[in-house]
């Protein structure tokens, strides 16, 4: 059975089938978008247990000619990292259409355009994971960028269409870059043994270094837009502000995902010499962006931009732990992009629904809500100590591994990556403290608590951020072999750590 | 000459019978009741390009026939481009199928009491429909031609219906009319320039046939200078109906003025007819001196990107913006056509020029669709020009605004639409030879392409996220609601499957470079 294929079908069709229901019908629309989603989720959860976690390379792999004048294939296959993005993925979908149920009324356009967006969005979602050949993954990344077009531009608030058209522009003009540096390794492949697109293959040539360089910046810049990482990073405070809560979680939560998925996927496995030259330059803008995200967050008047910088900050760990070329680093950033996504859905999520009770999202005008509606407080707060990473909350694990990764080749870079632990701090207390805490805020007597929909909806993603928090095991155990195969094949090996004394 | 001409009847007959088609027509335009005419001559129209079509798959296996003396060559390419110049000719006239977009009688000075009693006792004339046909007649014989004289015999066939048709416009007749001049103006000094040139190319190899020049120049002892300057001026020539800078200055004008029905006749298969010459002249006639025409349309294919790129963001005109688009494709396009040789290796150049070739049928697709929308939003009474009329489109006709959305997207070359593939295929044939220019170029196309996204985007935002600025639906007639519909749906499914129409491309290409 063609288990990736499929999952991926399986939204495609609810799609097509929530756009041939009766206009007048919403609710029909958020039900099938909703029971598709589960059914995807369910199917996601079936791969997960067929996976077999000793066994190396990809599994579930499918392989089907799809373009033969160019050598382009139509092959799906996932390893540990991909399979635990995907798993994140298509569990956020059910919930993102729970918790905003009524998010899709407030658009342009009808509700059933939303939700056949989003489904289409998943599949795409899924395939840019799944995908072994470069250039598959490739029309996967950009065609990804239409449906959150429209969903931004469609269905946001405030200046949504210059967001979604700013957005769109940043990630084409990365995704040219990538196009050009594809193709140039794909005329490499031809003239070293027959053109090829697949992952495996490209991973064999010998590339002069400068050529590599350029391949692997045109590469790397466009996951650095994905992912944001400054300088790159400008078009994501707009998108994030301006799309709807459940927009923002999945573009946050996974497609900024793909850019440092991209990273190990590609940049590491395709060029891993000239991942070793621009390291240091890398390491140094993750930095930064630690730094600059955390401390813009601090200064934030706005929920949804405070949670787009404390974004910034949590993708410049990543892609540090990623390009400190470790195992424990690769290992904690993969971890890390799994509960980034879950608190960063949180944290949107209940933002989303305060701001609807609110009619706001400036942070100032959320005066006493702990007193008022001590439910959705909590819930915030949860969900806000996991992103500064709280031991015992899911996100404390995979800094502490990101860092003890880092620290291990780059000690400086990681005591100065500790100190965007202490911002986090800040950046989260300060307003949970001032806003939450404080005052009530005249016109937040009333504001009603969380209804039994978003109980459903966040129940499972607090779940999941305390349990990773304690026991993160068996999601390691499965990411864990991937990273050591993709640092061995790339040619890197653990700095054997300094016993001291002897 | 005492032989009997064998003219090979069977191979011109896709050419005879559209040329037949049209004279039926004038007959039709000359003795027909004027209340009849109309459906008369659509159906005429349609009915000839459909059996030009099944004469022309009678002979699609030829691989290098003469005909007429050897001035007309059949061979793959030339047999691939007829048929898609006959396939896009079929949706053209079914997409401008309604005389209401063309003056009722264009003798008439504009305003006049003459036009104005023409309107009143519906003495509509038709001649669009015959004109059309001539026109697609001398777009079957450019890819054929096979000597300078056939070629620039089909270039005027070409032509001067064109001409006609930029004035023949309902609304705005004077505008209409300039234009018309003007077209007709800059196409006969191209035309002008292409005779002079010939006549260099003569004077070189004492041959016109592509051949007779092909010989000399391998035998490489006449006059070079004649050669360089008959390159020059035939290339100038053939470039001018291609659109690409600096021969583009028509083309905002006459894309604006002319009537939408008669841009969408411009804009589509004249450029597959133009591309098809270009590359036989090119590669059949002067393969060996493709160092020498390759840096010419390094330089044209750069100012084209770069010219139509820019100036397309000014534009709040939107015929007019595509006018400067579709100079910036046809940029792109020349970059297929100039990355064949490298290092006078011709191993790739199948590569090459089938790229340009897919490149090229995938724009004309895309741009038949793009100008049958805004032709459908003029039926309010007014000819819909200006970006802004697009406002809203999506809530006043979501399928139309689709179809656009569709089109804008393949043209900006957003996977998985066929335009991202054409821009694929175009630049891996350029970074083929693995040369340092080539990826400079290359860099510098791509940049220019995210421009070009820049202005196409815009017009998505406008139709999705504007409000609409009339609340009046979009209606259309049923046959071209179904055309245009499946043109948008050919864009989209190319776009999953592109492999076909590349091996199609690629095939016919390779049987004519025989390697």
């Amino acid at each position: 059975m063609n288990y990736l294929t499929s999952l991926m079908l399986l939204p495609l069709l609810g799609a097509i089938l929530v756009s041939t229901l009766p206009k007048n019908k919403s609710n029909y629309a958020k039900w099938v978008a909703l029971l598709t989603s589960i059914s995807v989720a369910l199917l996601g959860l079936l791969i997960a247990l067929r996976f077999e976690i000793d066994r190396p390379g990809f599994q579930f792999v499918e392989n089907y000619s799809w373009i033969p004048s160019f050598g382009i294939n139509y092959s799906l296959g996932i390893d540990g990292i991909a399979l635990v993005l995907i798993l994140m993925s298509v569990i956020l979908v059910p919930i993102v259409i729970v918790a905003g149920w009524h998010e899709s009324e407030g658009g342009r356009w009808g509700s059933k355009s939303f939700y056949v967006l989003i489904l289409i969005l998943e599949t795409m979602m899924i395939g840019v994971f799944a995908a072994t050949d470069v250039f598959l993954f490739y029309v996967f990344f950009e065609a990804m960028l239409i449906p959150v077009y429209f969903l931004i531009g469609g269905y946001g608030v405030g200046e949504r269409a210059a967001a979604a058209v700013k957005f769109l522009l940043y990630s084409l003009f990365g995704g040219l870059l990538m196009l050009a540096a594809i193709i140039g390794i794909y005329v490499i492949s031809g003239h070293q043994g027959g053109h090829t697109f697949d992952i495996e293959k490209l991973s064999q040539l010998t590339i002069d270094s400068t050529t590599q360089n350029f391949l692997f910046l045109g590469f790397f810049i466009a996951f650095a837009i994905k992912a944001p990482l400054w300088p790159l990073h400008t078009w994501l405070p707009d998108a994030a502000k301006s799309a709807t809560p459940g927009t923002s979680v999945l573009l946050l939560g996974v497609l900024d995902k793909v850019g440092t998925f991209g990273m190990i996927r590609y940049c590491i496995k395709l060029f891993p010499e000239s991942s070793k030259t621009f390291t240091p330059v890398i390491i140094v803008l993750a930095l930064i962006s630690i730094l600059y995200g955390a401390f813009l967050a601090i200064g934030q008047k706005d929920i949804k931009g405070l949670i787009a910088f404390t974004s910034i900050s949590h993708f410049g760990f990543i892609t540090m732990g990623i390009f400190a070329m470790t195992t424990q680093g690769h290992s904690g950033a993969t971890l890390y992009m799994v509960n980034h996504g879950f608190s960063t859905a949180a944290l949107f999520l209940i933002a989303g629904w305060i701001s609807a009770r609110r009619g706001s999202s400036t942070i100032a005008d959320f005066g006493g809500l702990q007193r008022v509606t001590p439910v959705l407080a909590w819930t915030f707060f949860i969900a806000g100590l996991s992103s500064l990473a709280l031991p015992g909350l899911s996100s404390f694990v995979s800094e502490f591994l990101v860092l003890v990764g880092t620290y291990t080749r780059y000690p400086v870079a990681a005591v100065i990556g500790t100190l965007g632990i202490v911002l986090a701090a800040l950046y989260i207390l300060i307003p949970v403290q001032k806003a939450l805490h404080g005052p009530i805020t005249p016109g937040n007597e009333n504001l009603p608590d969380i209804t039994r929909r978003e109980r459903i909806a966040i129940a499972p993603v607090i779940a999941v951020i305390i349990f990773l928090g304690f026991y993160p095991k068996p999601l390691l155990d499965v990411i864990n072999p991937a990273s050591v195969a993709t640092l061995t094949a790339a040619g890197f090996s653990d700095p054997v750590p300094a016993t001291g004394g002897k | 000459m005492t032989d009997t001409p064998i003219l090979q009847y069977s191979f011109l007959a896709p050419i005879l019978i559209v040329l037949g088609g049209a004279v039926i027509g004038v007959l039709v335009e000359a003795f027909v009741a004027t209340k009849r005419r109309a459906s008369i001559q659509l159906s005429i129209a349609l009915f000839t390009i459909f059996v030009s079509f099944i004469s022309l798959l009678r002979i699609r296996n030829l691989t290098s026939a003469k005909a007429a003396f050897n001035s007309v060559m059949i061979d793959g390419p030339a047999i691939f481009m007829q048929g898609t110049i006959l396939l896009i000719a079929f949706f053209a006239v079914m997409i401008i199928g309604d005389v209401d977009h063309f003056t009722a009688q264009a003798s008439a000075v504009p305003g006049s009491e003459e036009e104005k009693s023409a309107v009143q006792t519906g003495r509509q004339q038709t001649e669009v429909f015959p004109l059309t046909l001539f026109a697609v007649a001398g777009m079957l014989l450019f890819p054929a031609a096979s000597d300078l004289i056939t070629l620039f015999v089909a270039l005027e066939v070409l032509s001067l219906p064109l001409y006609l048709m930029a004035g023949l416009s309902r609304r705005r007749r004077l505008f209409s009319q300039e234009a018309a001049l003007k077209y007709f103006l800059l196409g006969a000094y191209s035309s002008a320039f292409f005779l002079f040139g010939a006549a260099f190319l003569y004077g070189f190899s004492y041959s016109v046939t592509l051949a007779g020049i092909h010989a000399a120049v391998i035998g490489g002892t006449a006059n070079n200078v004649f050669l360089l300057i008959g390159l020059l001026f035939v290339s100038l020539g053939l470039l001018f109906k291609v659109g690409a800078v600096p021969f583009h200055a028509w083309t905002p004008d006459v894309y604006q003025g002319a009537p939408t029905a008669v841009t969408l006749m411009i804009g589509g298969a004249p450029k597959l007819a133009a591309f098809a010459m270009t590359m036989r002249l090119l590669v059949d006639g002067l393969l060996p001196l493709a160092i020498d025409w390759q840096q010419m349309l390094v330089v044209l294919s750069v100012g084209s990107l770069f010219i139509g790129n820019l100036a397309a963001i000014a534009q709040t005109n939107l015929k007019r913006m595509l006018a400067f688009s579709t100079i910036a494709q046809m940029g792109f396009m020349l970059i297929g056509l100039l990355s064949g040789v490298s290092n006078g290796n011709t191993l790739l150049a199948a590569n090459a020029y089938s790229s340009a070739m897919f490149y090229v049928i995938t724009y004309v697709l895309t741009t038949l669709a793009s100008f049958g929308v805004i032709l459908l939003l003029a039926r309010a009474g007014f000819e819909s020009e200006e970006i802004t009329d697009l406002a809203g489109l999506n809530q006043r006709s979501p399928l139309y605004a689709g179809v656009m959305a569709v089109c804008l997207f393949s043209l900006a070359g957003v996977p998985p639409l066929v335009g991202f593939y054409a821009k694929l295929s175009v630049l891996q044939a350029l970074l083929a030879p693995g040369q340092t220019g080539g990826l400079i170029l290359a860099i510098f196309a791509v940049m220019m392409s995210l421009i070009g996204a820049f202005y196409y985007l815009r017009i998505v935002k406008v139709m999705y996220f504007d409000q609409p600025l009339t609340a009046t639906t979009v209606s259309a007639p049923q046959d071209v609601k179904v055309v245009l519909t499946l043109n948008g749906a050919l864009i989209l499914i190319l776009g999953l499957v592109p492999g076909g129409l590349m091996t199609l491309c690629a095939q016919s290409i390779v049987k004519a470079l025989g390697t």
